[in-house]
């Protein structure tokens, strides 16, 4: 296989210094919670639904929980206590205080209320593991494509407009179907209810939504003989509370950065540190693999100059994804083929960068996200862009191709654009399978040298950002060259602190001893 | 002028002058046959494609088939009865755009930018604010003679234009990526009423851009220009010191 020659000992200071940013950030976050990891804990507690005015039942119950001074105690005890005061399901005693039946107060039994929470917690998570091994399964019997996966994305803002051109996809060779989030959806604070219709330039994520994409992707893989994954967007106001969902309807992918909402949806970074610690916790203990979004840096900054910022912003993600108990084959870290094609050369640096992220994470199951920024309108100029992208997705064993369409900056796609699409990669990868194998890199040549200085440029960014420090990093906009504070941004006023007896079921059964 | 109103009657050019020859591709929601190949011949033809050919027609799965027709279009334009609108003014580089402000205005010219309400698609607003700029046009935060405030994604209307008083905005420039389902149009639409209930439409210099977007379109929405694909830094400074001058003339 084509190797580069690259500094182990390099590789590893870099994964050092990412270690111990991680490490400082999960230090200082850790005496938190969130208005939505407590939503998404209820949720996971089996309250789901909405109030007569349509506000999820989940919102209704952290705000009570607020207005009485009690949510840093976590809400799965007050729950708890109600539920075994009451002999009511949580449902139930969501249900009474939406209806303003029920005033939640501190257990009168703590032993008994931890009871009432752990017991529920457990099914949940035993249903959670049901639901991980059901996709053991079902991979076993139907079996799965060889990587690269072909990922395709559906946003007609409509589920069941969706599910169609979602059976299509797979039918033309599609192995990973990601459903888009209407434009917004992750500057609201709440998760909306049941199956939608409505949405722009993408679908809302939903509990209900994401069950209907799961059966009719079970039912179009058993037909076409590949498990069909599916994917959405764990990412917002609402991270962790997606998570949940997803976890409990087997989603197989989940977009989740630890610092894209910060940077690109000016969500604030202590809210979205809390958020996707959590968040990656169930997505670990469900199977999902996150896809980390380090191709956005370079939409904004330059793909040649910042590429030191992916390798960077990668290993931050891996060690943050590590925190959480993510397994390496659960971490999809992004890049993307974004070089000037003006540039000279600009595909042998492409190439460069592909093959020094595949070496620096053997294990992990790369995304590769294909142009955008560069793409014109010229939708034939465009298919040959997509396919040099292709060929480098190939030749550097890529996991996760998410393919390219040449009506980028047109139109979301059409579906003849993802035919096409589909066509070109199928091509590119049955006509040069093997040619990864069968080539190398010239020792010393252009490629390799260019490899080996985005990673010094990569170990020294982490060095410094390890002396001021994660969010100081953030304030000077080393990522994407767009700056953050601490304390801007929205979300940070369902940031609070833990009150020393707070409780939280999950995180001991999710990163147990047992896993 | 009479010269300009000389007619001028196109039709697309294959390898003749006037065969007219164009291609399309597109879907048809039903699976491939026969009968659906002819189908989609006869709509190039009511398309108004002569001698319509279907050169590639291939099924797609799930009741859906592609097609790729050749034919010649029978309809023609005049070129000399074609007035596109389009803001007028001499396109200045970022020097003399620097030396122009520092003269006619004697201060910075404050500009203001956010892609509006749902929109979250940063790239064209960075491309025209920011430091770097794109393809090698510098931004305008480079501009010495302007001072660029960037607020970002989805900014509320209310918070731009909240801003865009604090800041004394001589010009607010908006981006709008998304059109879904003509979205933009309601954003656009309703920034122009909130500046004008807030009596301060006439004096800003108000400014749209997006692949989507045309001069015409802007005009239309109430904005003073809109800007396109391949429209860069120095063509919305131009035209922004171009106006303002025109402003402080009339």
């Amino acid at each position: 296989m084509a190797r580069l020659q690259l500094d182990a000992a390099r590789i590893e200071r870099a994964r050092e210094s990412a270690r111990r940013i991680a490490q400082q950030v999960h230090r200082d976050m850790s005496p938190h919670t969130t208005t939505t990891v407590e939503r998404a804990t209820l949720r996971l507690l089996g309250v789901d639904g909405v109030d007569a005015n349509q506000v999820p039942l989940p919102n209704r119950v952290v705000e009570h929980l607020q207005e009485r001074r009690l949510l840093q105690h976590g809400a799965a005890i007050a729950l708890g206590a109600a539920m075994a005061e009451e002999g009511w399901t949580a449902q139930q005693v969501a249900q009474a205080v939406g209806a303003g039946t029920l005033t939640l107060t501190r257990p009168r039994n703590e032993a008994a209320a931890r009871t009432a929470a752990q017991a529920q917690a457990e099914r949940m998570s035993q249903h959670i593991a049901r639901q991980r091994e059901q996709r053991s399964r079902r991979i076993a019997a139907v079996g799965e494509a060889r990587t690269p996966w072909l990922y395709l994305i559906v946003a007609t803002g409509n589920i069941f407009e969706d599910i169609v051109q979602a059976r299509a996809a797979a039918e033309q060779g599609a192995d990973i179907v990601a459903v888009i989030r209407s434009t917004g959806q992750s500057l609201l604070d709440y998760v909306p209810h049941g199956a939608t219709t409505e949405g722009f330039g993408g679908t809302y994520a939903t509990q209900e939504n994401f069950r209907l994409m799961r059966a009719a992707l079970d039912e179009v893989g058993a037909k076409v003989g590949r498990y069909i994954r599916l994917t959405n967007y764990c990412s917002g106001l609402c991270m962790p509370e997606i998570a949940a969902m997803g976890a409990m309807e087997r989603l197989d992918m989940m977009l989740n950065d630890s610092m894209y909402g910060i940077i690109f949806r000016d969500i604030n970074m202590k809210r979205t540190f809390i958020d996707q610690f959590f968040s990656r916790m169930v997505n670990a203990y469900a199977g999902i693999v996150i896809n980390t979004g380090e191709d956005n840096y370079l939409t904004t900054a330059d793909a040649f100059e910042a590429a030191h910022t992916v390798l960077a912003s990668q290993l931050i993600n891996e060690q943050f994804a590590v925190l959480s108990g993510l397994a390496p084959d659960q971490m999809g870290l992004g890049h993307a083929f974004e070089i000037d094609p003006e540039m000279e050369n600009g595909f042998l640096w492409e190439l460069a960068h592909a093959q020094l992220v595949r070496q620096v994470f053997p294990q992990a199951t790369l995304k590769y996200m294909p142009p955008t920024k560069h793409m014109t309108g010229n939708i034939f100029k465009g298919h040959v862009q997509d396919a040099l992208f292709n060929i480098v997705s190939t030749v550097t064993s890529q996991n996760i191709h998410l393919l390219g369409m040449m009506t980028e900056a047109i139109h979301t796609p059409f579906v003849q654009d993802r035919f096409l699409a589909i066509q070109n990669a199928r091509y590119v990868f049955g006509t040069m399978r093997d040619l990864h194998s069968e080539i190398e890199f010239r020792s010393g040549g252009l490629i390799e040298q260019r490899a080996q200085a985005v990673l010094a440029q990569t170990e020294a960014m982490l060095a410094g950002i390890e002396r001021i420090g994660l969010p100081e990093a953030i304030r000077r906009g080393q990522f994407a060259e767009i700056a953050r504070t601490p304390d801007g941004g929205k979300g940070l006023d369902g940031v609070l602190a833990k009150a020393a007896d707070y409780l939280n079921p999950f995180p001991a059964l999710m990163m147990g001893p047992s896993r | 002028m009479s010269e300009a109103k000389r007619e001028q009657w196109l039709q697309p050019y294959g390898d003749t002058l006037g065969d007219g020859r164009v291609q399309l591709s597109f879907t048809l929601p039903v699976a491939l046959d026969e009968n659906a190949k002819e189908a989609a011949r006869r709509l190039a033809l009511a398309m108004g494609l002569d001698e319509p050919a279907v050169s590639h027609a291939e099924d797609m799965g799930q009741g859906f088939s592609f097609y790729v027709i050749y034919g010649r279009c029978r309809h023609r334009v005049d070129l000399a009865a074609v007035q596109v609108a389009r803001p007028e003014y001499a396109v200045l580089d970022k020097a003399r755009i620097d030396a122009l402000i520092a003269a006619t205005m004697g201060r910075k010219m404050v500009v203001i930018g956010a892609c509006i309400e749902t929109d979250a698609h940063t790239v064209g607003i960075d491309a025209i604010m920011n430091m770097k700029g794109y393809n090698g046009h510098k931004g305008l935060e480079s501009y010495h003679a302007i001072r660029a405030i960037n607020m970002g994604a989805q900014v509320d209307s209310e918070a731009l234009v909240t801003r865009a008083i604090e800041e004394k905005a001589d010009v607010i420039l908006v981006s709008q990526v998304v059109t879904q389902k003509n979205i933009h149009l309601d954003n656009l639409t309703r920034l122009a009423d909130m500046l004008e209930a807030e009596g301060l439409r006439e004096h800003v210099i108000l400014v749209v851009g997006g692949p989507r977007i045309s001069h015409e379109l802007a005009k239309e929405l109430g904005y003073d220009a809109g800007f396109g694909a391949k429209s860069y830094a120095e063509d919305v400074a131009s035209f922004a010191i171009h106006e303002w001058i025109k402003r402080k003339v009339a």
